[in-house]
């Protein structure tokens, strides 16, 4: 008897040193980012450019605006169809179709990100001849569906089918139903779905190694290749330079705490506009 | 009513353009794997060597490398793991600590993979190579082991969340009944708990592995880039997905491009099978994945 409880304790001191040691990498993860990432940052490190190795003073403003509009062009890529598609599949839950695109969203959200570089390689940068920002945003933009039409479809299945009866009811049309009913109902859903999809994608690398490709020079133009903070901290961390091995801190910082704060206002979006059934 | 028909049928045109995409995902590859297809065949899958200098591709290195990097980190990583979803699932339900951990794992699965890989090469690579020191192996720091250690740390979040779902799925009944026929909480978990979810914690692993298989920035940042058949697990190596990160850009020719793509293919059909047994799974479990 004694040793079964001898054991039965062994067993949960285990189990907790176990899950208490596998926050260990975080912490050093998150304290040498951080340590190293604030010490690395000033005004300079937002507004400048890059400098060659040997030069202080350089900065990722190129890769700050990059980031920004690679999740623009994504954004714009995804969302519409993303929301469209998920409304479409929750509407017509038992169609063939709509088993079909599930299976395929199901499958595609598991499909390495490098994949996707490989494809927008062929259907956009290979026909234009060039790298662009407008490649490397669809390449987000791809990765970005498969959670927006999940989380969209998701949030639709919950809203009880007595507020469309409802609304049709009064005499609305369907698309004013949907359209003023049912998507306003859902609206904390899909957003968050939209934004945890941002967070997502913000650090991908490997879909922009052969899209966006990479610019240390600032650029605004869609059709030109653009730097973002993922790329230039995996260049920056490739070279034998410790100047640049200080920036790419500074930009994991940066990136990490836009991908936290995202996260965070995720969560708050989902508790504020959450509708009550 | 006009206007319901056009908005059925932008709903439907959404629907059509979401399924083209995702099936022209999987025929662009296999169009673009052609010419590879043509010059290797099957000495694709059974070539040992792969050299675009000479024109050889085969995939075995990369096949091996892979393999070898994604299990031994799943091997490192379910003590990890299993002991994070029976800690939430089970132990601590509630509490400070539970909340910690689960705000740890959230942040853990969100660190984007390049700044892991940035991690491992100025903080991991160090410590290994003392480690081959004092045992006498070539000191290379890079290689299979630190992948796979890097790999473990990414993927410890996806197999805990899920494990930990199904372990609480489990009914509280059956596990009263064994406690007041006198069991200890190690006896539930191993004999009641253990035994009914393991489905479910099966389907976290697969889809744990199926994110291994396929990662490919923190792996190409410290696995050292060697195109031959890794020697021990210590070797530098390649997998499928850091190969293609490496040499797509510099592709010599057609056939080297279309042998990447061919990599790229394998990849997608391997993960796609193993995320959709996993889903399959889930959706039979009926839990939120």
């Amino acid at each position: 008897m004694q040793r079964r409880i001898i054991k039965d304790k062994l067993f949960e001191i285990i189990i907790i040193i176990f899950a208490l040691v596998s926050t260990f990498p975080l912490i050093l993860i998150l304290f040498q980012i951080v340590k190293k990432g604030i010490a690395s940052i000033n005004w300079s490190f937002f507004v400048n450019l890059p400098q060659p190795p040997g030069e202080s003073g350089g900065g990722v403003s190129n890769a700050i605006l990059g980031t920004f509009i690679l999740i623009v062009i994504a954004g714009g890529f995804s969302i519409l169809l993303g929301v469209l598609g998920g409304t479409f599949i929750s509407e017509y839950k038992d169609k063939k179709i709509s088993e079909l695109i599930r299976l395929c969203v199901n499958i595609f959200q598991g499909i390495p990100s490098i994949v996707i570089g490989i494809i927008v390689y062929i259907w956009i940068v290979m026909p234009l001849h060039r790298f662009s920002a407008l490649s490397g945003g669809i390449a987000l933009g791809i990765m970005m569906l498969p959670l927006i039409v999940k989380s969209t479809e998701e949030t639709l299945r919950l809203i009880p089918s007595s507020l469309k009866e409802a609304s049709l009811a009064l005499g609305a049309s369907y698309t004013t139903t949907m359209l003023r009913v049912i998507l306003p109902a859902g609206i904390n859903g899909i957003l968050s779905g939209i934004l945890i999809s941002v967070s997502r994608v913000a650090g991908e690398t490997a879909p922009l190694l052969f899209t966006a490709f990479g610019n240390p020079f600032m650029n605004f133009n869609i059709f030109k290749p653009v730097d973002s903070l993922p790329l230039l901290i995996f260049n920056y961390s490739m070279s034998p330079y410790p100047e640049w091995h200080s920036i790419a801190w500074g930009a994991s910082f940066v990136l990490i705490s836009f991908i936290i704060i995202l996260n965070i206002l995720t969560k708050m979006v989902s508790r504020k506009w959450k509708t009550v059934f | 009513m006009k206007m319901d028909r056009y908005f059925k049928s932008i709903l439907f045109g959404a629907a059509i353009l979401l399924l083209l995409l995702l099936t022209g995902i999987f025929f662009t590859l296999l169009i673009g794997s052609i010419p590879a297809i043509k010059a290797s065949g099957i000495k694709f899958l059974s070539g040992t060597s792969w050299n675009p200098v000479t024109g050889v591709y085969g995939a075995v290195p990369f096949v091996i490398g892979t393999l070898l990097t994604s299990f031994l980190a799943l091997f490192i990583s379910l003590p990890f793991s299993f002991s994070i979803s029976l800690f939430l699932g089970e132990y601590f339900k509630k509490g400070a600590l539970a909340e910690f951990l689960n705000y740890a794992t959230d942040i853990l699965a969100s660190i984007p993979s390049v700044i892991y890989g940035f991690w491992g090469l100025l903080f991991l690579v160090p410590i290994v190579r003392k480690f081959e020191l004092s045992f006498h192996i070539l000191p290379y720091g890079v290689g299979i082991f630190t992948a796979s250690l890097i790999l473990a740390i990414m993927i410890i979040p996806y197999t805990s969340y899920l494990a930990k779902e199904v372990i609480l799925l489990v009914p509280q009944d059956i596990k009263e009944a064994a406690y007041s026929l006198g069991a200890t909480r190690s006896e539930v978990i191993r004999k009641i708990i253990v035994p009914y979810s393991r489905s479910g914690i099966f389907a976290g692993i697969l889809l744990s592995l199926g994110r291994a298989l396929g990662e490919t920035m923190a792996v190409t940042m410290v696995i050292g880039n060697s195109n031959l058949i890794p020697g021990n697990i210590f070797s530098p190596a390649n997998t499928m997905a850091s190969v293609i990160a490496n040499e797509f850009t510099e592709a010599t020719n057609d056939v080297h491009l279309s042998a990447l793509i061919e990599l790229g293919l394998l990849l997608f059909i391997i993960t796609g099978i193993i995320n959709f047994i996993g889903n399959e799974i889930i959706k039979k479990l009926s839990i939120k994945g």
